[in-house]
């Protein structure tokens, strides 16, 4: 008997595709951009596509992702779309600034209506590596490690576009600025953004990410993001993934605070195939402060991970990582939280918590906290809970007369506050409550590719 | 508990307007007796029937239960961080108007029905600010209890061990609570340990449940003969029971 086997490496197919196409897209993008490439396909290469033998990705395994056939998107398109036909029903209406992106291409802006354009600048990574090479050479790159993290690595390979939003010193935007990313391309795709924000010394900005599929293609999309956070600077970073079962979405985000800054993101995580989540904190200041939270809802067989580092480089920093799941049906998730106190960090007060709430036997999380403490005078702690519903609490809410559906219900929503509620933008921390109420009944898994599309 | 029998021998007639004590010494089963009426999980049935006002109690849900007008005031009320007591009881309220066919409340009508209520059992306005129940000390989640069932009205109040950890002030408060609330179709079951609650809330019969079984009923004066002989004497007496 002869049994022949092949194993199909799609890392290859990626590395081909990469040199068919390079002469062709990077013509259109900048040298700034293109020197990085040669580096990363190499790094690339080497690691290939994250499976289970890569310790980072040990519960994430990307390799199925990739089995599917799709199309590549290197020239920006999308003269006809319109964000007003796309979200027909019900414009968010956020009192923000607007930035569109459309496959991972930026399309459109639309500042707050009746606001000063301050001095600050916001535009494509593509445009801006034309018009402020010298931005770029200064901040592109210099966070993220492609010889780290392969996804990384693909990102540099194949990056043309993305936002970049630049707040210079002292400038404090008084309106956040929402990024709606949309995925929405004739046929399945492979879609890479990369983005750079800066934030100058003193400045203060807030972000509102949405990610929303509005077709049912087949997704996989890869963006990276690299924040400076300058000294005295202040950036919140408002995430909400709301993108339909046959997406893969890998994001990695990479923060480098100075003194005296600040951080705070919110990763909630609504409805997604596969997400997975890198954030990587440099605490490279004295007295800089990183709040990182995290709220996921899965449920059928979706799968989330968020993966979190944070480097205490400084003295005196304070860094504070609470991320939730409830996972339901077959859903799984996983949280890995490194926290490392380098040497000369001392009196650093670093704390992590991941609470996972489980609503069936057949719904699996996998929790791993890492301390690495070199120094000797901080404050470190973790803890990690993965519990059903509480019977007693149910009981309680039955007891004074809240049908059982309702009492889960507010259970729920409950176990969700505790993320939600440290939004600190009202109108978005309501808008969330209410997002989370609708997911928890199922009403966005019904009308699954945009939450904000229909009210159905 | 696993395969345990905890109940087993008890004939219980409450007409309306009537206040029965249940008294027993600890593990007798009296807490279990106020969770199986109230409709907790865990228990298995095996024998026996409730009837309440004309139907069988024991097929039917918590929340029906409640909505129907049985109302369990827990002897450990629970804490339930995120979910705010305002919103809580307002919808504990509503269910109940909806199962009578009333309208809802709207928020400013419940509001005013609140503040009401608060003053029978001079519940501080701070408390309805929180999460059910978070960070109240044992009188104010006792008076919290109290509080419900000032709003929910119910028909057969059932009190389990209201008056432990309560100092003689927040006692004498909550009884006065529950004596207001008393009426002709109203009925009342106090569980508790100690006799000290029934010089406030006077009841019309006493029971002793002993080992799952209700081993003694009397008049209120079998409370103060408790009070002065101790439970010694029920379980010399019954010490022949399984």
């Amino acid at each position: 008997m002869n049994i022949q086997g092949t194993v199909i490496d799609y890392s290859l197919r990626l590395a081909e595709h990469f040199r068919e196409a390079e002469p062709v897209f990077s013509r259109l993008s900048s040298g700034l951009l293109n020197q990085g490439r040669k580096k990363a396909l190499a790094e690339f290469v080497r690691q290939g596509i994250p499976g289970r033998k890569n310790e980072n990705y040990k519960y994430t395994n990307l390799q199925p992702s990739f089995a599917h056939d799709f199309d590549w998107i290197h020239r920006r398109d999308g003269a006809d779309f319109r964000l007003t036909d796309a979200f027909k029903c019900d414009v968010p209406q956020m009192d923000t600034h607007l930035m569109v992106l459309l496959n991972g291409w930026y399309h459109s802006f639309q500042p707050k209506s009746g606001s000063q354009s301050g001095g600050w600048l916001n535009g494509s990574l593509e445009q801006v590596s034309r018009e402020h090479p010298e931005l770029l050479q200064k901040y592109y790159g210099k966070l993220a490690d492609g010889g780290e993290d392969p996804m990384t690595a693909l990102n540099t390979l194949f990056a043309t576009d993305g936002f970049v939003v630049h707040i210079p010193a002292g400038i404090k935007l008084e309106h956040p600025l929402q990024v709606i990313n949309i995925l929405q391309a004739p046929a399945s795709s492979f879609v890479t953004q990369r983005n750079l924000v800066i934030v100058e010394p003193g400045a203060e900005v807030k972000l509102i990410i949405c990610d929303h599929t509005l077709n049912l293609n087949h997704y996989v999309s890869n963006s990276v993001t690299e924040v400076f956070i300058g000294e005295g600077a202040s950036a919140d970073f408002y995430t909400i993934q709301n993108q339909h079962n046959n997406t893969t979405s890998v994001h990695s985000a990479y923060f480098h605070l100075g003194r005296d800054s600040r951080l705070t993101t919110q990763t909630i995580t609504l409805h997604g195939g596969l997400v997975r989540n890198n954030l990587n904190v440099i605490l490279d200041g004295e007295n800089g402060e990183a709040n990182l939270y995290g709220m996921a809802f899965m449920d059928k067989r979706q799968h989330v991970d968020n993966f979190v580092r944070v480097e205490h480089n400084k003295p005196n920093c304070r860094s504070n990582q609470h991320f939730k799941n409830v996972l339901d049906d077959e859903s799984s998730g996983a949280f890995s939280g490194r926290i490392h106190v380098q040497r000369d960090a001392q009196k650093t007060n670093a704390y992590q918590r991941n609470n996972n709430l489980l609503l069936t036997d057949k719904a699996l999380m996998q929790t791993k906290p890492q301390l690495i403490i070199e120094a000797d005078d901080v404050k470190c702690s973790h803890g990690a809970t993965i519990g059903q519903i509480d019977e007693e609490a149910l009981f309680y809410l039955r007891t004074r007369g809240i049908p059982e559906k309702q009492a889960r219900l507010t259970l729920m929503n409950a176990f969700s506050y505790e993320v939600v509620r440290q939004i600190t933008v009202k109108p978005l921390r309501d808008r969330i409550s209410e997002l989370v109420d609708k997911r928890l009944r199922g009403d966005v898994g019904r009308c699954h590719d945009c939450a904000y599309h229909c009210e159905c | 508990m696993e395969g345990k029998e905890i109940l087993n021998g008890i004939n219980l007639e409450i007409k309306a307007g009537e206040v029965h004590a249940i008294m027993g010494p600890n593990g007798s089963g009296k807490s279990t007796l106020a969770n199986v009426l109230a409709g907790k999980d865990g228990y298995e049935i095996t024998a026996g029937e409730v009837t309440y006002m004309g139907e069988d109690l024991l097929v039917q849900a918590p929340e029906d239960r409640a909505r129907k007008g049985i109302f369990l005031s827990f002897q450990y009320p629970v804490e339930i961080p995120g979910v705010p007591m305002v919103s809580f009881l307002k919808t504990a309220v509503n269910e109940h108007r909806k199962f009578r066919g009333d309208k809802p409340l709207s928020a400013g009508e419940f509001l005013k029905l609140m503040r009401e209520k608060k003053k029978l059992v001079e519940l501080d306005t701070e408390l309805t600010n929180r999460s059910v129940n978070e960070g109240f000390s044992g009188g104010e989640k006792k008076k919290n209890e109290i509080f419900q069932m000032a709003l929910l009205e119910p028909k057969l109040s059932i009190l389990d061990e209201t008056d432990s950890g309560l100092d003689i002030d927040a006692l004498k408060i909550v009884a006065h609570g529950v004596n207001a609330l008393k009426s002709p179709e109203t009925s009342t079951i106090v569980v508790t340990h100690y006799q000290r609650l029934l010089d406030y809330i006077v009841p019309d019969r006493v029971h002793v449940l002993y080992k799952g079984r209700i081993v003694r009923s009397a008049g209120k004066e079998l409370a103060l003969e408790l009070e002065e002989k101790g439970y010694d004497w029920i379980k010399k007496d019954n010490a022949n029971q399984p």
